[in-house]
């Protein structure tokens, strides 16, 4: 250290008047420099700086804002379980969402990459980032709808659905008398075992007379048949609730065309029959029973309901779904416009010596990609932490508490309701408190790359 | 339409530069004794129902000879009139659509205590609840010129008729009714559950027929607890009627299914429930939106009551009030408190009168008709208890009342946790 001193000093000599000169026109380029920043440190300062220290400020106050409270604020935002609920939400959204968006971008990047008419898929797949994410959030509502006629979705799976299990015709009929016929899978059975010989009634209510076939006839008693299990199967319903349950009685319609079983001891299917116009049914004379009565579920099969896609349970994954639709183009696009400017001789380079595409693809295009890669998944965790308008748009007012996530319930504790500006401060404080990390290392990176 | 809009302003000008020649009006007005005398009227109403109630203006330009103006505030009146009291310039009539606001502005001052004629016309066509509606502190100030019935249930005739049911009377036989019309093979409920407003209207009508209107309005400025034991006997008396079996799609389809889906449900074909409970708009909405036609296809029944058919009525009302002694005005809160005014409305739709003198056969099918009558009949009558709560209980979607009723249908049996959130959200929002 001592050796340089002596060869540093003469330069600070020499320096002298140069770095005089230097000085005098100094002060006048930091006063040109303060005048062009000026504007932008005063926007800075007005729109940035200043409610930011407001809001930390305001957090501190009660609802009215006459009241100081301290830190009463935070204790009420982690301690409330609705904010809770919201920030454990946003934490499954910080966890998928991101990184689904990313890795469908470098997929369809890279797989876009090998297609002719790219820049069409191209725009079609930005297209969702082009509508507001209200009308978006207003499309995925009506496409979420639990009824399979109003919800797209359901549509599709009950295209499928219903084609796999045929529905069937007298779905949501079930026993006028329950203790007498019990549910056996999704269909039904006599509670009691019979033998050939028996005559057996199963009135059914819950299923409207305009569902019944037509030609059907009001409803007959069997009369016994030795050797044989002959029954009925109706409609036991008389307008008003009249008539006596379990009789089968005029105006009670036969329910035809139901599948009916005689099952042996073992569960297997002895007999099987058709019930008549009138309902009746009769099963050709077999072995001594007894026998279970079953009416088999295909006759009962409800049509596929649909899925409750904005029920509590799935609504933040179909919120997340949604997002992910108008995200992906974004990541696309950005993506895609990296691998346009990457450097071809090194991928050629890797096939030439022998690398497979997917070796090309992870130990090349990906490292080559890490820094727009970076740069698409920061943007995206940052806007994952403030979405709002998917959530608040796309979630039934019923379920808004399951779906809530911490911007939503910023709004709605400080602009709806109660209006309490304290706590919508403190929330808003804590989610600025989560930006500020990834922000700093967004900087510290842009600082690496200068 | 601006022609003779015209002509008006100029026979005006007309009459002014008259009066001002020979000092003399009648010579010209013949048995007109307001012409040349201007009032202007504001109200939240604008399209058709400004149409419709411009109607109404004319009808009194046309008795009095006076020129009425109308001016639509848009929803916040409440804020458009402070404004204009503020700077001493207030419409000398407004129509408030909310009770609040009126005794806000009775307690202010802003407004002028209406004449004994007005208050004599008022007591011979109306029922004494609706001059104690309009009054605050024992001041008349408010004219109810328009009402709205929300105690009406809404059923399909033909679903009742196949299940051979009549409307029920009280609570015990609408759950025997539904019984029966779920026996016969159709769901017998629709509830628009995802809306969280349907339930607190589901929840105020119970309430007012199990409770009583002195507790009702006890519990709409909460001085009693939501917790107390008569919130409790409403919700479970309700959790008999909203059982999961009874409500097409379930309770937890109930809570996906929004008002117009709810209502649309009663008027599928097949028709995917029987019964759906809301105010008397319900009847436009199904005219807009199905064939069905009012009377034949679909019809309403009174909320039932506790142990027999009600004659309690929750709603809504447009309350005309003065904020000025202009002679005109105090001559058109009166025209409004006549039958003749609200018949040129109420025979154009969209309007019910809680005044008993309407001639009911104007109204434009049998179901309005009904409605309205309903109305005017009504022994008590109280105002939709949420508009009335601060907006963060009673009005918030996702919070509140709203909430915490979405969150009882769930599981409706659970009635004491259902009435402490309820009681811990009210007392957050009234601050007391």
């Amino acid at each position: 250290m001592s050796t340089i001193v002596p060869a540093v000093a003469p330069p600070v000599v020499e320096e002298e008047r140069p770095s005089r000169e230097a000085r005098a026109p100094a002060p006048r380029f930091n006063r040109a420099a303060i005048g062009f920043l000026a504007p932008a440190a005063i926007f800075v300062g007005v729109f940035i700086i200043y409610p930011v220290i407001a809001t930390v400020i305001r957090s501190l106050f009660n609802r009215t804002g006459e009241t100081f409270v301290g830190l009463d604020n935070y204790v009420k935002v982690f301690t409330d379980s609705r904010t809770l609920h919201a920030i454990q939400n946003n934490i499954i959204w910080l966890l998928v969402f991101p990184i689904a968006v990313t890795g469908f971008g470098v997929m369809f990047a890279v797989l876009l990459e090998r297609v002719p008419y790219r820049l069409v898929v191209r725009t079609i797949l930005f297209t969702p980032m082009a509508v507001s994410l209200l009308a978006s959030g207003v499309i995925w509502r009506i496409m979420y709808q639990q009824s399979p006629e109003t919800g797209a979705m359901n549509a599709v799976i009950a295209s499928v659905a219903n084609a796999i299990t045929h529905p069937g015709h007298y779905q949501g009929a079930r026993p006028s008398q329950p203790d007498l016929i019990q549910p056996a899978g999704d269909g039904y059975q006599l509670a009691q075992t019979v033998a050939p010989g028996d005559v057996v009634h199963m009135g059914f209510i819950g299923f409207p007379a305009s569902e019944i076939p037509a030609g059907a006839q009001d409803a007959k008693d069997p009369s016994a048949q030795s050797g044989r299990v002959v029954g009925v199967v109706w409609r036991d319903f008389v307008p008003g609730g009249g008539g006596e349950v379990g009789q089968v009685e005029p105006g009670k319609k036969g329910m035809p065309n139901m599948t009916v079983q005689l099952v042996d001891s073992k569960g297997s299917v002895a007999a099987q029959s058709q019930s008549d116009s009138a309902g009746d049914f009769s099963f050709p004379s077999s072995g001594s029973g007894p026998y279970h009565v079953v009416l088999p579920a295909q006759n009962f099969h409800p049509p596929f309901g649909g899925v409750q896609w904005l029920g509590s349970s799935l609504v933040t994954p179909a919120i997340i779904l949604a997002a992910i639709w108008v995200w992906v183009g974004f990541a696309t696009v950005t993506i895609g416009a990296g691998l346009a400017t990457m450097s071809r001789d090194l991928l050629e380079a890797a096939r030439v010596d022998g690398a497979t595409e997917w070796q090309v693809f992870r130990r090349v295009t990906i490292p080559l990609l890490s820094p727009l890669l970076i740069v698409v998944f920061i943007t995206l965790v940052i806007n994952v932490l403030k979405i709002f308008d998917l959530v608040y748009t796309i979630a039934p007012g019923s379920v808004i508490p399951d779906a809530n996530v911490i911007a939503l319930q910023l709004y709605l504790v400080a602009f709806t309701g109660l209006g309490d500006f304290g706590i919508g401060s403190a929330i808003a404080v804590f989610l600025f408190l989560l930006v500020i990390p990834i922000m700093a290392a967004n900087i510290r990176r842009f600082q690496g790359e200068g | 339409m601006n022609s003779s809009r015209l002509g008006r302003v100029l026979c005006v000008t007309v009459l002014v530069s008259l009066l001002a020649a020979c000092g003399t009006s009648n010579s010209t007005s013949g048995n007109k004794p307001l012409a040349g005398k201007k009032v202007e009227v504001a109200a939240v109403w604008s399209k058709d129902e400004q149409k419709n109630f411009e109607a109404v203006l004319k009808g009194f330009s046309d008795k009095t000879g006076a020129t009425a103006t109308f001016t639509s505030t848009g929803d916040q009146i409440g804020t458009v009139l402070g404004s204009r009291i503020a700077s001493n310039s207030p419409p000398d009539v407004a129509v408030l659509p909310q009770p609040g606001l009126l005794k806000d502005l009775a307690t202010k001052g802003s407004l002028k205590e209406l004449d004994s004629d007005t208050a004599n016309v008022v007591g011979q066509n109306y029922a004494p609840v609706w001059k104690e509606l309009g009054t605050v502190n024992g001041k008349f100030y408010g004219v109810f010129f328009k009402a709205a019935n929300k105690s009406t249930v809404w059923y399909n005739v033909k679903v009742l008729k196949d299940a051979g049911v009549q409307p029920p009377g009280s609570m015990a036989d609408l759950t025997k009714t539904l019984a029966t019309i779920s026996a016969s093979g159709v769901k017998p409920l629709s509830v628009g559950g995802a809306d969280g407003w349907t339930l607190t209207d589901w929840f105020e009508n119970a309430y007012l027929n199990i409770a009583g209107r002195d507790n009702y309005v006890k519990l709409t400025t909460h001085t009693i607890k939501w917790t107390d034991q008569t919130v409790k006997d409403t919700l479970t008396a309700l959790a008999q009627v909203l059982q999961d079996k009874y409500v097409a799609g379930g309770l937890s389809g109930a809570l996906q299914t929004d008002f117009p889906t709810s209502v649309a449900n009663i008027a599928g074909n097949p028709p995917k429930a029987a019964i759906v409970y809301e105010g008397d708009f319900v009847e436009g909405t199904l005219k807009d939106t199905s064939h069905l036609t009012p009377g034949t296809d679909f019809n309403f029944f009174p909320f039932p009551g506790k142990s027999g058919a009600s004659n309690s009525v929750m709603g809504g009302g447009d309350v005309a009030v003065r904020l000025t002694d202009n002679t005109a005005g105090v001559e058109l809160v009166k025209y409004l408190a006549s039958p003749e005014a609200a018949q040129i409305w109420a025979a154009k739709g969209g309007f019910a009168s809680a005044n008993k003198k309407v001639d009911v056969s104007v109204y434009p099918d049998p179901v309005a008709k009904a409605s309205a009558q309903a109305l005017a009949n009504a022994q008590s009558f109280v105002f939709d208890m949420s508009d009335q709560a601060p907006a963060a209980f009673g009005g918030t979607k996702g919070s509140g009342e709203w909430a915490d009723l979405q969150a009882w249908l769930k599981n409706p049996a659970n009635v004491d946790a259902a009435t402490a959130q309820l009681e811990k959200d009210a007392t957050a929002a009234y601050g007391s």
